[in-house]
């Protein structure tokens, strides 16, 4: 909040003058404003009024009766539930750790001059392009088939067993896919973020005699730490939110195997029309995402206020 | 992207006493770089390669690398992907279009004329893109199915222009708070009103991060999957609906399958491409530039 605080004084002190016209610029932003509001706060506050009632479209009754917390303490004390819960947030670990790892690697390997470099990261941000849903059908269809797909031959090839991989790996397969997508991300943001890095600084620790990890450890990570903080936020958020990737390979299978909360809430709610429940798991949604938006809210401005309005 | 290490500051480097050494391992590392890159474009190669092939190459084991291409999967998949094309497309630039409409002016008035509130308006703004889609859908769908705007374009570009409106008033403050103000107040000394510096200072000299920002919104209009998937069966079906129905029996058609992926992908792959100087400052909301 105090970085909140520091930029509005910032912001508001830079243009010397601006008297008379109060009244037009505000009704410039009012449209913008009120759109979204409507197409976001309200529909929130009904998901949230929903959530207290006993409502199934399948069942056509005349009223709904109110339950309170009642769609709230039946999912939270739903035994499988919690394996939605865990789905969940294997896959964002899951993901934000692979992805962490090969965009760091990949960032540190472009940062250096080489002949096709500007080729190579063009063709490493690709996969970040790809529509979610395509990903999915290929991936499931054309590598992970356990008959005719890529990987099963390549295994093959090394002399090991084929293995049907959404069956035997629905997980594993699923932070594949989407840690491909999400990888060139990590790799763009941390590349911005080496690129910042001086290079006298690391040409002095090299004269000191650091070692590739002194100098990784105690140059390149500590300059990277906001490019990181960023990272890590923004794929949090995004892969909370999963959705596609799992609609079109496994559909949440097997069983619950690779159910995560968006998917969860279009069964419940959508497939199944049990409304309340649905949109009570939409709540709790909601507050997961918003705890971790918080803190890149906090992270974005502050930034805005150090760097931004010159 | 601009900042590339300079050759000369690597040779420098490069006269430590262990020459060879240091080459031998720039050069392993370029190999690794080759290498990993490989690996992450296979799959799009891949399904590439299988776009201009028949039904029998696509599925032969063990795979084809060298064969003659072909143009019939393109010829039967245009046929079908047309609707969802045509679609897509109406999705995407008539979101972006309306963000555009609602959100430039906005941007305009919070970059030039800032107010105690501004920041708090930004921020607030920005902070429903992090709003999960899961939190409004249940709602949007009984509203939308009462206002019959299931299924329909309309309902389409609503939800994607909520999505991409705090994108552009975010990207496009930051451009114009870049455009030095003494322009502003020269403008306002010679008279100029609020709608004249607004057409004929902050637009023109915005147009760079106009169409950065209007490359970014149209990607992620365009990729979207989650409204479209649940907002939509078949009439406004975009895009990601109809390569989703391929999750079925018609992903046995593999060459059929990657040509519609190709000829989903291309453009904004395409798209990406030309915008990737500006993709790390919208990707962070200016958080990293």
């Amino acid at each position: 909040m105090t970085a909140q605080a520091q930029a509005q004084a910032l912001t508001a002190s830079s243009p010397p003058s601006r008297g008379g016209f109060r009244l037009t610029p505000s009704a410039l932003i009012l449209p913008a404003l009120l759109y979204l509001i409507a197409t976001t706060q309200v529909p929130f506050f009904m998901t949230v009024y929903y959530s207290f009632f006993q409502w199934n479209l399948t069942i056509p009754t005349p009223v709904h009766p109110f339950v309170g917390f009642g769609n709230y303490i039946g999912l939270l004390t739903d035994a499988q539930n919690f394996r939605v819960i865990l789905n969940t947030l294997v896959l964002t670990g899951g993901t934000l750790f692979i992805t962490l790892v090969l965009g760091g690697l990949l960032a540190m390997l472009l940062n250096r001059p080489f002949i096709g470099r500007t080729l190579l990261r063009t063709l490493l941000i690709s996969s970040f392009l790809v529509m979610p849903v395509v990903t999915a059908v290929v991936w499931k269809n054309m590598l992970l088939n356990p008959v005719f797909g890529f990987f099963s031959w390549l295994i093959q090839q090394f002399g090991g067993t084929p293995v049907d991989w959404l069956a035997a790996h629905p997980m594993g397969s699923i932070i594949a896919m989407v840690s491909w997508e999400w990888t060139p991300f990590a790799m763009l943001i941390l590349l911005t973020g080496l690129q910042s890095l001086p290079d006298d600084q690391i040409e002095a620790a090299r004269l000191d005699g650091a070692n590739p990890w002194q100098e990784f450890r105690h140059i390149v990570l500590p300059h990277w730490t906001q490019a990181l903080e960023v990272v890590i936020l923004l794929e949090t958020i995004n892969v909370l939110q999963v959705y596609g990737e799992i609609y079109a390979s496994t559909s949440g299978g097997p069983g619950v195997a690779t159910t995560n909360l968006p998917y969860y809430i279009y069964q419940r709610a959508l497939a199944e029309g049990n409304i309340g429940v649905g949109s009570a798991a939409g709540v709790i949604a909601v507050i997961l995402t918003n705890i971790l938006a918080i803190f890149m809210l906090r992270l974005i401005n502050k930034n805005a206020a150090t760097g931004g309005h010159a | 992207m601009t900042t590339l290490p300079s050759k000369t500051a690597v040779a420098v480097r490069n006269t430590a006493p262990n020459k060879s050494g240091v080459q031998v391992r720039n050069s392993l590392l370029t190999v690794l770089t080759y290498l990993l890159a490989f690996v992450f474009f296979f799959p799009i190669l891949w399904f590439v390669l299988a776009s201009f092939k028949t039904e029998a190459q696509a599925f032969a084991i063990p795979p084809i690398f060298s064969f003659s291409p072909i143009l019939d999967n393109f010829r039967v998949a245009l046929e079908r992907y047309a609707p969802a094309l045509a679609n897509s497309l109406i999705a995407a630039l008539g979101s972006t279009l309306f963000a555009f409409l609602l959100g430039l002016p906005a941007a305009f008035a919070l970059a030039v004329y800032p107010t105690r509130r501004s920041r708090g308006v930004l921020t607030w703004m920005l902070s429903t893109k992090f709003m999960p889609a899961v939190g409004v859908i249940v709602p949007l769908y009984l509203l939308f199915k009462n206002l019959y705007l299931l299924d329909t374009l309309p309902g389409l570009i609503i939800m994607y222009t909520t999505m991409n409106l705090p994108l552009v008033v975010w990207m496009m403050h930051s451009y114009m708070t870049e455009i030095p103000y003494a322009i502003y107040e020269a403008a306002k000394v010679d008279g100029a009103t609020v709608g004249q510096e607004f057409f004929g200072i902050a637009l023109p000299l915005s147009l760079p991060g106009i169409s950065a920002t209007a490359l970014l919104a149209i990607i992620f209009a365009w990729n979207e999957s989650f409204f479209a998937l649940n907002l939509t069966t078949s009439d406004a079906a975009p895009l990601s609906v109809f390569i989703g129905s391929f999750k079925t029996g018609e992903g046995l058609f593999w060459a059929q399958m990657s040509a519609a992926a190709v000829l989903t992908v291309f453009p904004v792959i395409v798209f990406g491409w030309v915008a990737q100087r500006q993709l790390v400052r919208g990707l962070s909301f200016g958080a990293v530039k």
